[in-house]
């Protein structure tokens, strides 16, 4: 195997700034994007354990759209059909005038899928200790909020804190499917050094080497946060 | 154009580990075709019209008439009349690799002649001449990319297009807002539905973009050329025997006037959109002239 | 103009291709990455520390990874040590099974600790060797408690499998965006693709959801 071997590239003009650019918006995009797919995620696995069945219904629904269909294509449906099937103005408003169109589209779509996969691990958290205690709060003449609000939200979150955690790695990683759609990403950044110097070897190393680092990071603080959390029964 | 992913590294390592060897084996083209009974011509399945296929899957388009006649020429040199032409089809990244390792004797396509190149492979005379250009709307006020200040521009990633247009706007300081794009089709398309407001990639692509429009004269191309793309088919390098029976076939044309005819069967019009048309530049007619060796 | 029907119909022999080849990938992959996977989970519990640590790096390193950026990887290092350019298909295709046994290995891993000690000793105590207890004991047990999860990923991996987008190796996803562009129709074909790929993710995850319903009976 002939290379030419020369990690100095990493640390040279312009590259090293878009390692550091790609890191920064990757990291954006993931954090922009947890924050809709925890809130949202949240709300539709309450509603998916609520007895109204309309609306566990259409909560069930959108877990199940949103599951069944490829991220890229979900990201595509945002990018290029969205603003075509919205009112003109709209439309143009989402392409050109809203800032950083291509950043909010990614943090859109990454959002809305990953709450789907949210709302699926709030569910089976709920649904883990529903039954005695929902029954003892109904029992006690507490109406269905208050049997959430005080018994079942307060325990599940327990148990659904690590996953969360958890997700928001598998968001890290797939912040960089927005690259599709242009924005410059980590990967974007290493593909395009990659391109530039020919020092493919050297750029993708560097960039598994951030991708890692901040896993490995995010894990850590992790274990640390369930170890302080009050177990769980 | 593009300079994608691997392709840079494919050629290190042809050039690193196998050139040496392989090199010398294709010492002779001339010698490889005459055992072989046939010439195989490397090909591009999107270029536009240089070389390119249709539902007939059979490659056409004007680098492929100039390799013809090429082809035309072996046959006499070698004394095969029957000899056969084998299509390959190429990429970006594939089209040095293969040619350095032998699968095809001659890239028809629509390659720039450059230095970086021309370390590897070695180019017969130039065919045609190009550069960066934009694409805007018709209705667009827009001439130049000095008159991009406060607007997009839309362009393909890893391309020299990028780098020339990039390079501009930092020297002369311009607030342009840049969309990075994986291919023309693409770009192409963020101009049309307004993501941007203008396109940049060498003129003639652009052009060949333009025929595949519904409405080509809602678009125009505009400006002065921001780098210089001259094209030209693709041989192995220290093959000299080879080169010159190539450079000579395309002196003749040159000096016959014959690639006018050639020129005009495929940019006046474009072959699958007759309103979109090219005629030669006066920088193309030149070079033109200039090649035409006595 | 032609209606978008009119349009998918006469493009879905281009875009059935496109589809075979995605559901070609999803299955070599699968098949590729679970004999993988399987090696590197009995190496994980083999009780050589070596050997479990090196299985475990290598899991926790793909895991850490996003999939575009192994593609990507692949895709410049595969023809470096081939010496010579490959078609984007095998490279994607190693790429993907590299990534993908990652996963499966951590499924497999629990399946097998799944099943009891009891049925280990049990069996080592009839005078099966650990190969034998392995193959006639654990794995058929380990594989029946683990089906829905390997075909739950499984549908996970065709869904991933969109992303040789990105190298333009032409799966549905470019076969639709290669029609989409070529006749201006990017809102019909994207609606298209995303009910194609709906419909054949919805439908396995219904058959994997039934069939773990009848295995815990």
């Amino acid at each position: 195997m002939e290379y030419n071997w020369d990690w100095s590239i990493l640390v040279q003009e312009p590259y090293l700034w878009w390692l550091i650019t790609g890191t920064g918006w990757t990291l954006a995009v993931s954090a922009a994007a947890w924050c809709i797919a925890v809130v949202l995620g949240t709300l539709i696995g309450i509603a998916r354990t609520l007895p109204n069945r309309f609306v566990a219904g259409i909560a069930t629904a959108y877990t199940e759209l949103f599951r069944n269909v490829p991220l890229l294509v979900q990201l595509f449906l945002w990018y290029f059909v969205a603003p075509e099937i919205l009112p003109a103005p709209m439309g143009h408003w989402i392409k050109r005038d809203l800032p950083l169109p291509e950043f909010a589209t990614a943090v859109v779509g990454l959002g809305l899928y990953t709450a789907a996969r949210v709302s699926i691990q709030v569910r089976a958290g709920i649904q883990s200790l529903r039954r005695g205690l929902a029954m003892a709060g109904y029992a006690q003449g507490m109406t269905v909020a208050q049997v959430y609000r005080h018994i079942l939200l307060p325990v599940a979150f327990r148990v659904v804190i690590p996953p969360f955690t958890t997700e928001f790695l598998t968001v890290f990683k797939n912040s960089s499917l927005a690259l599709t759609i242009g924005v410059l990403e980590l990967t974007a950044q290493s593909g395009q050094i990659s391109e530039y110097s020919f020092h493919s070897f050297e750029a993708f190393t560097a960039a598994t080497a951030i991708y890692i680092l901040i896993t490995m990071t995010v894990a850590a603080a992790m274990s640390l946060v369930e170890r302080r959390l009050p177990a769980v029964a | 154009m593009y300079r994608s992913l691997g392709t840079a590294l494919l050629s290190l390592v042809m050039a690193g580990s196998a050139l040496p060897s392989r090199a010398q084996e294709a010492a002779g083209t001339l010698a490889k075709i005459k055992a072989a009974g046939e010439i195989v011509f490397g090909y591009r399945e999107t270029s536009i019209p240089f070389s390119y296929i249709e539902k007939d899957q059979t490659p056409k388009g004007y680098s492929i008439d100039l390799c013809m006649r090429i082809a035309e020429e072996v046959k006499q040199k070698i004394g095969n009349p029957v000899l056969k032409v084998r299509f390959v089809p190429v990429s970006p990244q594939t089209r040095i690799p293969l040619l350095i390792n032998g699968t095809i004797d001659i890239e028809c396509g629509s390659t720039t002649n450059n230095l970086t190149r021309q370390e590897q492979v070695s180019f017969l005379p130039t065919t045609f001449i190009t550069g960066t250009k934009i694409m805007v709307k018709a209705n667009s006020p827009i001439k130049s990319i000095d008159d991009l200040v406060g607007h997009r521009i839309g362009l393909p990633q890893g391309t020299t297009n990028e780098r020339a247009v990039k390079s501009y706007v930092d020297k002369k300081k311009l607030g342009v807002g840049v969309l990075n794009v994986k291919d023309h089709a693409e770009g192409f398309l963020a101009l049309q539905s307004d993501r941007v407001d203008a396109y940049s990639t060498d003129h003639i692509l652009l052009a060949g973009l333009l025929t595949k429009a519904q409405n080509p004269e809602g678009f125009r191309i505009v400006g002065d050329f921001y780098s210089y793309d001259p094209y030209a088919l693709m041989i192995r390098r220290n093959d000299a025997d080879f080169r010159l029976l190539g450079t000579k076939v395309l002196a003749d044309l040159f000096r016959s006037r014959e690639i006018e005819k050639i020129y005009r069967k495929w940019f006046q019009p474009f072959p699958n959109n007759a309103k979109v048309s090219e005629p030669p530049s006066d920088l193309l007619k030149a070079s033109w002239e200039l090649n035409a060796l006595p | 103009m032609m209606s978008d029907l009119q349009l998918i119909l006469q493009s879905l022999p281009f875009l059935l291709e496109g589809l075979g080849l995605s559901l070609l990938l999803t299955l070599l992959v699968a098949v590729g990455g679970i004999l993988m996977a399987l090696v590197l989970a009995l190496l994980r519990l083999s009780g050589n520390r070596a050997l479990s640590t090196l299985a475990a790096t290598y899991v926790n390193f793909f895991r850490s990874m996003p999939l575009i950026l192994v593609i990507f990887w692949f895709f410049f290092l595969v023809p470096l040590v081939i010496g010579r350019p490959v078609g984007s298909f095998y490279s994607a295709l190693i790429a993907f099974t590299l990534f993908e046994a990652a996963h499966y290995t951590e499924i497999i891993r629990a399946g097998i600790l799944s099943v009891s000690r009891g049925q280990g000793w049990a069996a080592a105590a009839t005078g099966l060797t650990y190969g034998q207890s392995l193959r006639y004991v654990i794995l058929p047990q380990a594989f029946r408690n683990m089906t829905p999860l390997l075909l739950t990923q499984g549908i996970i991996l065709f869904q991933d499998t969109s992303l040789v987008f990105v190298v333009s190796l032409s799966d549905f996803l470019t076969s639709v965006t290669i029609v989409a562009r070529n006749e201006g129709r990017l809102v019909s074909m994207y609606i298209f693709a995303a009910v194609v790929y709906f419909a054949i993710c919805f439908v396995a995850s219904r058959f994997v959801h039934q069939f773990e319903k009848k295995a815990v009976r």
